[in-house]
């Protein structure tokens, strides 16, 4: 009966395994392939160019700009948004008082509720959050300045993404808002699955939320943590950043490239300059600062696995 | 699993089934390959459509049976103006099918066909998604519409077309030498907008020195009002009403030095003088609170709304902000105001320049049905058609008699009156995009203007911007001819 079995396997996979090689591989071979040539994106004619492109781009300032924020994007947003996510779901899930009859280990009182309003924003997309904090921190009537005068700090107006220094960190702070809720979520679930009976040992014990996190959460969840920050730390390289980084700073990307991001130079060189190849060029850069992101963390983040 | 699943009956097992949907998609895959062609492999392009007979009728020699394609931007504008004339050439050409979009994704739509090689025969290339035109002009992928230029204008047969157009639409069009590439279709007036109403109140008249600038400013400050804001986060619209008063400060050669991306252009007095002008601007409070942070739309409404007495903004305002404009806003646009009397050039000297490019490309299959197409718009009849429908004034010299114009509309009228031959048209938003947009734009102008580079400083980065530019080999240079 196990004659022809290695015949039906690979008949199997071949199938998925083409339709990765030629939706996924392929794309990446062909955009290397591009990165050399002089492809304008307008016309069917091109030729090699070498290493022109890659040259070009060692002495662009813009590109050194973007490749800045690109990796402070990286860094920063999966640190703020996991540790932040971290907290709430310890509170929401562990972190509570013990109650009279209750169970022994519970969440903070309405931790439900506070639930729902941490995921909410996970329900619009992206756009839609970029264009209402966009009108947020109009600067003449948004809501943030509004409020600031409304408290009594007239001269206290800032503004916001028209500030070359604070446009960047303005930016980064729409997307914790609106990625958090998603991982409150995502360790919601995995503590979750974390035995009560430990949890149980260690109020025995007398340990506090402080211990009780860091020794028994935190360990436990580790893996989820590590998938987590991988997650974010590409989204914040990739698709998230550009979303909020071209609706809400428009023009060439904040004041004086202040938020510039990879992905939006990649998208300005291509669709608006007519320099696909260059485009191209920029956007293998990425894809090595990405892939270099997941081993760099994967690496870091290796630890023994524990087994509950 | 592979013992499990096996049926000695009849009928289709379990497993044939797998192994057959499995065969499929194999073959499927390939398939799906030829769908997802990637973008640049594309062929020579289609066939051409045969040329017709000219005749004084047709005289571009269009195939009465070809088909012609027409893609319009649809913004604000809108496409009722197109339609109309769609309706024209279908008229003129009952035997030819005429295939008419409007989208406002001009180059996601197009992109992919002018890489396969078989484009459409007219498009109105504008909008945010605009095809970079130096590039489609370098790589040959344009029309030269001298034929059009040449034919009998479709009012006038003694007329040719090209004698029926407002200055500078022609030259606007070419790019390097003699060809003509593009057709600018609407004409739009640039300079300073403001409410007639709001002048009025402050006791004031448009003012023509600097010196009166600042004292009508300072008028306003009293009255609670800002002077001046514009779009904070484009800051490229503060040349609206910039370029043209360098040019009248130092002459049309200073623009042309700028648009050549001569050494050492921007340090020019006239640049210095208009800069430290509008940087008095900043430094006196004259501007409005937290413009840097408005985006164009956002700056206009203030302004609408009076809190702001001037903006720089170009004629299609007037359509852009209707719904935000009172209706006894009474809108005008001024020429820039001057320095002062020294200023070469007379109080009057403005922007106005050909808006909305319309192009042909050169593999379309039926480049005389566009042309042709074009010819139609630009006939009188069409082009008050356009200036009634969307307030704007078309390429086509006059027709504006008989309609009634709005306030802005009319306003802009009497300020090219008045301009007479002082037109000027500086070239580096069309010739340079990104220099004029970003570098010049957001990076020098808009950071002086917020306050936070002097303008020798503005003027040492955007003429080391242009350097850059000048030398930068992977964009065409052009120069004034």
């Amino acid at each position: 009966m196990q004659h022809g079995k290695y015949r039906f396997i690979v008949g199997f996979l071949a199938l998925p395994l083409g339709l990765y090689a030629l939706f996924v591989v392929w794309p990446f071979i062909q955009s290397i392939y591009y990165s050399f040539t002089d492809w304008t994106g307008l016309s069917p004619e091109f030729k090699m160019v070498g290493f022109d492109n890659y040259r070009r781009m060692l002495h662009d300032d813009i590109f050194w700009k973007s490749l800045q924020h690109s990796l402070l994007f990286a860094l920063v947003l999966p640190l703020v948004t996991i540790s932040l996510a971290l907290f709430f779901a310890f509170m929401i899930n562990v972190g509570g008082r013990h109650r009279r009859g209750g169970p022994v280990v519970s969440g903070v009182r309405g931790s439900s509720f506070y639930k729902i309003v941490y995921f909410f924003p996970q329900v619009l997309s992206i756009a839609i959050v970029a264009l209402l904090f966009a009108f947020a921190y109009n600067p003449d009537s948004g809501a943030i300045n509004s409020l600031l005068r409304g408290i009594g700090l007239d001269s206290v107006q800032p503004l916001w993404l028209g500030d070359p220094d604070l446009a960047l960190w303005c930016v980064m702070a729409v997307l914790v808002w609106s990625t958090v809720g998603f991982f409150v979520v995502l360790f919601s679930a995995g503590m979750a699955s974390i035995p009560a009976e430990m949890y149980e040992a260690a109020l025995l014990d007398g340990a506090s939320r402080f211990t009780t996190f860091f020794r028994i959460t935190l360990p436990l969840l580790w893996d989820t943590v590590q998938s987590g920050w991988v997650y974010m730390g590409i989204l914040a390289l990739g698709a998230e950043s550009f979303a909020v980084v071209q609706i809400m700073t428009t023009g060439p990307g904040g004041p004086d490239y202040s938020t510039t991001v990879m992905v939006l130079y990649v998208y300005q060189k291509a669709f608006r300059d007519g320099q696909a190849a260059y485009a191209t060029t920029i956007g293998v850069a990425l894809l090595v600062v990405t892939l270099a992101f997941a081993a760099i963390v994967m690496r870091l983040g290796r630890r023994e696995r524990l087994e509950y | 699993m592979g013992s499990t699943a096996h049926h000695g009956g009849e009928g289709v097992g379990r497993r044939d089934l797998i192994k057959r949907s499995a065969a499929l998609g194999l073959v499927a895959a390939p398939g799906m390959g030829l769908l997802s062609a990637c973008a640049s492999s594309g062929g020579d392009g289609q066939d051409k459509a045969k040329a017709g007979k000219k005749t004084a009728k047709n005289p571009l020699g269009v195939n009465e049976s070809a088909k012609m394609e027409f893609v319009l931007f649809d913004g604000g504008f809108g496409k009722e103006y197109a339609q109309d004339a769609v309706k024209i050439y279908q008229k003129d050409f009952p035997k030819a099918t005429v295939k008419f979009s409007a989208t406002q994704k001009i180059q996601s739509t197009l992109q992919p066909r002018f890489n396969q090689g078989n484009p459409p025969d007219l498009i109105d290339n504008s909008g945010a998604e605009q095809m970079d035109m130096g590039v489609l002009v370098g790589k040959n992928q344009l029309a030269d519409l001298t034929p059009l230029l040449d034919a009998p204008s479709y009012d006038d047969p003694s007329k040719k077309v090209r004698d029926t157009l407002r200055p500078g639409i022609v030259e606007m069009g070419q790019f390097d030498g003699k060809p003509v590439w593009i057709l600018y279709y609407a004409y739009t007036v640039y300079g300073v907008w403001y409410s007639q109403k709001a002048l009025d109140s402050l006791d004031a008249t448009y003012p023509e020195t600097w010196d009166d600038m600042l004292a009508v400013c300072a008028k306003a400050k009293k009255k609670g009002m800002a002077g001046w804001t514009y779009a904070g986060k484009y800051p490229y619209y503060i040349p609206f009403s910039l370029y043209p008063m360098i040019g009248k400060v130092g002459g049309r050669e200073v623009l042309d030095a700028i648009d050549n991306l001569e050494p050492n252009a921007w340090k020019h007095p006239a640049v210095k003088a208009c800069f430290e002008a509008y940087y008095e601007l900043y430094k006196k409070g004259y501007i409005l609170k937290g413009t840097p942070g408005l985006d164009h739309i956002q700056s206009q409404t203030a302004w609408a709304k009076g809190k702001a007495l001037f903006i720089p903004n170009g004629s299609w305002v007037e359509n852009e902000s209707a719904n935000v404009i009172p209706s006894d806003f009474n809108l005008a646009v001024s020429a820039p105001t001057g320095i002062d009397s020294s200023d070469k050039m007379p109080f009057g000297t403005i922007w106005a320049s050909g808006g909305e490019p319309f192009v042909v490309p050169a593999k379309a299959a039926n480049t005389e049905g566009g042309m042709e197409q074009l010819r139609i718009m630009l006939s009188e009849a069409s082009s008050k058609n356009f200036t009634a429908k969307v307030k704007s004034l078309t390429a086509f010299n006059g027709g504006t008699s008989g309609i009634s114009l709005t306030p802005g509309l009319k306003s802009g009228v009497a300020a090219l009156e008045k301009a007479g031959s002082n037109v000027v048209n500086p070239r580096l938003q069309d010739w340079y995009v990104q220099l004029q947009k970003e570098k010049i734009g957001v990076a020098g102008l808009g950071e002086m203007m917020a306050g936070r580079l002097t303008p020798a400083e503005a003027i040492k980065k955007i003429q080391g911007f242009a350097d850059e530019a000048a030398k930068d080999s992977s964009i065409k240079h052009y120069k004034h001819q």
